[in-house]
């Protein structure tokens, strides 16, 4: 396409470098510097999209980050499609693929656009009236009807293939926004060699001086000026200028969020990270966030070819666009002065249209007339004629009281409307400084102040370059902590408008279609109506009409809504106040906030360091917490059951290998390692003779069960603690706290050393067999290593820990050797134990093997409400000590009440039946409804040793009911079981002395 | 994102903080002197000021130190934090 709307010269883009990429399957060609909005003006291109609720044909409004309208969906090819992109801030580049959104079949043809005939019908708070009956009409009819119409745009199908990155970093003084303000402060910043960051949202740092072209700064037209503060601002090393890079949230203490778009514009973007979240911490922060422009409130006003009157200037002079041949510019205020002073230089066709009265107006009038500019003061907007692309605009003259004359129709191809200026204080009011209303310039801004920043500039309410730049200075040095300031000269800005909710109209009121949320489709008849429904507070207002949400979150809207409340209920805007301004400021990936936290590393994954070899043994894994550990070892052709049935077997019949190197494991040494004992656990420690083990049970400070595990008293002064796998930082927690909180004068220091220790479980008849001849320098017969030692000495000629115990209910070793060692020490116990069918066996296997002996597993027998003795393990409290963390709860009146739940064994009537763990269980299944719950089952697996289904269970007075029925629950129905004793193999324990 | 001034770090981000309750609650020298109530108000009843709040806050991602801290849970500004076993310079709105 031959970019018909091109104007010959001007504007930033780079015409040597030609872009060519599709809108609609359309091929569009730009250059190097537009965006996809002032390339899409380039060609003539105004309608880009269909609103969101009335299917209106929509154009593009703006030329920022504030756009509502011009939403579209793009494709940067396969797997990088994002939908809801402003057209606006979308940079071109050849192969870029662009859509737009919500119509069917075609933009220009919309079956949808029949809501907009039916918009009577869609009024404010629609949903909540419409459907509300018959009550099943809801999940049948409404929900799916509305969930297919709502959204905006569709979702990825496919995963994100980008990468991304975060990083973290600290400045003295972090500046947001490059505008004439931004530049100043960190100029004045950077000037005293502190540490700046200066972030800006656009892809080219300079602000309003990208456009401002007959500004100028100390004599020098504006551009030079911006040239020298880069050349500056780069030249110092102190300094990061970071541009495509918004400042979307500021959090606690001065950390504020940035996105920075780092490839998106590129066309080979290579494996550069699409974004990188940045994390500043900052000294203090600069706020030089400029301000955005209101739309006027008047019918029709969302017509294709209406825009802001600033935007129109933006695409003349920055890239070199007319947005149309004939243009009327409406305002309530003289910054549009200027676009038609700029329009009429590119020698297009201006009207202007000035709702100010011709006295109110000031001298810049005189300015427009001599450029041959028509302008009718005193004149209201009634509305716009066209429908894809607005055709003309009905004016007519108004009084101060509202009164319009007669309409009069001006042609035109294009509207830059002005309803004044709206500063942006969303981080500001993030970083929850208050806001106060500035009636001088119909705005609110900054006041108080709660963290350390300043704000500066028209993000303050100050619109004149020269008071920008040194409001700017001053921020920048203060922050700084410099007490130098500068002084500017600048052309003189012409500010100043007079505030306008709605344009007068003599139209009835019923049939006014004039728009105040472009992107939400709210009308100002909407918010009337839900103020007259009896909605005050502004927060209700915004999401009864849903003004002032979604992606662009109110921007062009907030103010004109907020006025219009304020109007209806006869009050002023302060006292309606303001929405809660919350990150983020504009849209940010979910790849951005995600960053590289994806796949792998989205949560580490442990494994032992015996994992490669259960890998390439086939072994099936389970998740325990952050472990993966070997379930089951599979044979060929073998299921779980299968493979489970014969682990166990060969457990109890010769020998198994097991890998517990998950277990936790913490040393506790010092002079008063014993003493600190005593007080964690139950149990007694003073007297446990070196080299001894014991199992040691320890409760929170209610009385209930916190962990159990295993512990040998290596030395005098020194323990090996082990803990279950999951609660092995939670226990060392425990008693760091209790060591540096409640007894800070014992002498004992805690050292976790889960990941020194790798364990190596052998178990079974035939365990003392196979480890025999690879240890050296432990006696390992019965007498001299009885079950419940633990010797030092070598094993294939590494250090170990050996401990006697058993978890199996067999004879058993636990060999602890440093952990890189454990892999080899591994397969010499594995090859040692092969002529003897030494069996590989998996965490399922531990758990039926423990569950036949009635042991228990923190976690899966207890629940945080169960104490020693619920559990059957009273006997191990220590009865002479007066005291231990959790003694004084085993007192307390409900913990000694009859009826507590107790663990109890429980067989099923069919052998072959498994229950669930977690059915409930009762004593009468034929009782009415709600029955008697007595308990639940806690561990349930088939046994191939005891032949038949077993099942562990906590149930009321359990030990009491020994021998009773009870019925559990079944997804087929009750199923009957018997009370026996939680020890179904060996009660008396012989095999575990053997 | 909070920073809270570990008394033995500094400034660090509060992602490296667990925060442990309410602070300056001795665990009792002899609990089995304690009536039922008694000891029930130890374990369970615990102060929850509008205001400034005396708490345990632990250093798990740093030192591994408890430390406590006197925060202000309106606006969640930290006003002090000072060793275990310390005072604070000023008082907590948490009645005694």
């Amino acid at each position: 396409m031959a970019q018909p709307f091109r104007l010959s010269r001007g504007g930033r883009i780079d015409r040597t470098r030609p872009v060519r990429f599709t809108f609609n399957g359309r091929t569009v060609d730009g250059f190097h510097g537009d965006s996809v909005a002032s390339a899409l003006l380039a060609n003539g291109i105004h309608l880009v999209g269909r609103s969101f609720k009335y299917h209106r044909p929509r154009g593009i409004l703006s030329h920022g980050s504030d756009e509502p309208s011009a939403l579209l969906s793009v494709d940067r090819g396969p797997g990088r499609v994002d939908p809801n992109n402003r057209a606006s801030v979308v940079e071109v580049r050849d192969g870029l693929a662009t859509h737009s959104q919500n119509h069917w079949p075609s933009l220009e043809h919309d079956v949808g656009a029949i809501n907009d005939l039916l918009s009577p019908v869609f009024v404010a708070g629609f949903y909540y009236k419409t459907f509300m009956w018959p009550k099943k009409f809801w999940d049948q009819v409404y929900e799916p009807v509305i969930r297919a119409a709502a959204g905006l745009g569709k979702a990825p199908s496919v995963p994100d293939p980008d990468r991304y990155a975060n990083r973290h970093a600290h400045c003295d003084v972090l500046v947001v926004g490059a505008g004439p303000a931004g530049l100043a402060a960190a100029l004045a910043a950077a000037r005293t060699g502190r540490r700046v960051i200066l972030a800006d949202e656009g892809p080219e740092p300079g602000g309003t001086l990208l456009h401002d072209t007959s500004a100028e700064i100390d004599g020098r037209p504006a551009a030079q000026w911006l040239e020298a503060a880069l050349v500056e601002l780069d030249s110092r090393e102190n300094v990061i200028l970071l541009s495509r890079t918004t400042a979307f949230g500021y959090y606690n203490h001065n950390h504020v969020a940035l996105a920075e778009r780092i490839t998106d514009h590129l066309p080979n973007p290579g494996t550069a990270p699409r974004e990188r979240l940045w994390q500043v911490r900052a000294g203090k922060v600069v706020l030089a966030t400029g301000a955005h422009e209101r739309p006027l409130v008047f019918a029709d006003n969302d017509r294709p070819g209406i825009l802001l009157a600033e935007s129109v200037r933006v695409f003349l002079n920055r890239y070199g666009v007319a947005p149309g041949r004939r243009i009327v510019f409406a305002t309530s205020g003289v910054s549009a002065y200027a676009a038609a002073l700029d329009a009429r230089a590119a020698g297009l066709a201006v009207t202007l249209v000035d709702l100010r009265s011709e006295d109110e107006c000031g001298p810049e009038l005189a300015s427009l007339r001599a450029a041959g500019i028509e302008v009718l003061t005193g004149h209201t907007v009634i509305g716009a004629k066209g429908a894809k692309r607005v055709t003309g605009l009905v004016v007519a003259p108004v009084d101060r009281a509202g009164r319009c004359g007669a309409h009069h129709l001006i042609p035109c191809d294009c509207v830059g409307m002005s309803g004044g200026w709206t500063p942006a204080v969303h981080l500001f009011s993030q970083s929850r400084g208050k806001l106060d209303y500035n009636a001088a310039i119909d705005a609110f801004v900054p006041g108080t102040s709660v963290q350390g920043e300043r704000s500066a500039g028209a993000a303050k309410g100050t619109y004149d370059l020269a008071a920008c730049l040194t409001e700017g200075d001053a921020a920048g040095a203060a922050a700084a902590g410099s007490a130098e300031r500068r002084r500017f000269t600048a052309s003189p800005t012409p500010t100043g408008f007079r505030p306008v909710r709605a344009m007068p109209t003599d139209a009835d009121p019923t049939k006014v279609r004039a728009f105040v949320d472009f992107q939400n489709d709210v009308t100002a008849k909407d918010i009337g109506l839900a103020v007259r429904e009896g909605f005050r507070s502004i927060e209700h207002v915004k999401r009864y009409t849903t003004t002032g949400m979604a992606t662009d979150q109110g921007k062009t809207s907030n103010m004109n809504a907020l006025g219009l409340v304020a109007g209806q209920l006869d009050t002023t805007l302060p006292s309606v106040g303001t929405t809660t301004f919350r990150p983020p400021y504009t849209p940010v990936t979910f790849g951005t906030l995600v960053g590289p936290a994806r796949h792998a590393l989205f949560d580490p994954i442990r494994t032992t360091p015996i994992h490669a070899w259960a890998e390439a043994r086939g072994a099936a894994f389970e998740n325990v917490a952050l472990w993966r550990r070997a379930w089951y070892f599979p044979k060929p052709g073998e299921s779980m059951h299968d493979a489970v049935a014969r682990e166990c077997k060969a457990v109890r019949e010769g020998v198994g290998i097991f890998d517990a190197s998950t277990l936790g494991k913490i040393e506790v040494v010092g002079p008063d390692a014993a003493e600190f004992m005593n007080r964690l656990y139950i149990n007694p420690w003073l007297k446990l003779e070196v080299g001894r083990c014991r199992y040691g049970l320890m409760l929170k400070e209610d009385g209930y069960i916190l962990d159990d595990g295993v512990v040998a008293r290596v030395a005098p002064d020194r323990f090996h603690v082990t803990t279950t796998t999951g609660g092995a930082a939670r226990v060392l927690a425990h008693m760091e706290d209790y060591l540096q909180t409640e007894w800070p004068d014992l002498r004992v220091f805690l050292t976790s050393t889960t990941e020194q220790w790798a364990v190596i479980a052998v178990q079974g008849p035939k365990a003392r067999a196979v480890i025999s001849a690879l240890v050296e320098g432990i006696d390992l017969s019965p007498a001299a290593f009885p079950h419940m030692a633990m010797r030092t000495g070598t094993i294939c000629g590494v250090p170990t820990r050996l401990f006697r115990v058993s978890f199996t209910g067999e004879l058993g070793f636990e060999i602890n050797v440093p952990s890189d060692h454990a892999l080899a020490v591994w397969e010499a116990v594995h090859a040692a134990g092969e002529p003897f069918g030494i069996t590989p066996y998996g965490t399922e296997t531990m758990h039926v093997l423990r569950a036949e002996k009635g042991y228990i597993i923190v976690g899966q027998e207890t629940d945080g409400t169960v104490t020693p003795d619920d559990v059957g393990l009273s006997g191990m409290i220590a009865k002479a000590k007066k005291d231990f963390v959790g003694k004084r709860s085993l007192a307390r009146p409900d913990v000694v009440a009859p009826g507590r739940k107790q663990l109890v064994g429980l067989v099923t009537d069919d052998p072959a039946l498994v229950l669930d763990e977690g059915a409930q269980l009762v004593a009468d299944p034929d009782q009415p409804i709600p029955m008697r719950m007595l308990g639940h089952v806690t561990s349930s697996y088939g046994s191939a040793n005891c032949g038949r289904s077993i099942a562990l269970a906590l149930v009321a007075d359990g030990r009491a009911r020994l021998g009773g029925h009870l019925h559990a629950t079944t997804p087929e129905g009750f199923a009957r079981v018997t009370v026996v004793d939680p020890v179904f193999l060996d009660p008396t324990g012989e095999r575990i002395h053997a | 994102m909070l920073l809270i001034a570990c008394p033995h770090c500094g400034n660090r981000p509060e992602t490296e903080f667990r925060c442990g309750g309410q602070a300056h609650i001795a665990r009792p020298a002899d609990p089995a002197a304690l009536s039922d109530a008694q000891w029930a108000e130890h374990l369970f009843v615990r102060a929850n000021p509008r205001g400034v709040h005396a708490e345990r806050w632990c250093h798990a991602h740093g030192c591994g130190r408890w430390f406590n801290a006197l925060r202000d849970t309106v606006s969640d500004r930290f006003l002090e934090t000072y060793p275990t076993g310390a005072q604070p310079t000023q008082t907590s709105d948490a009645r005694a």
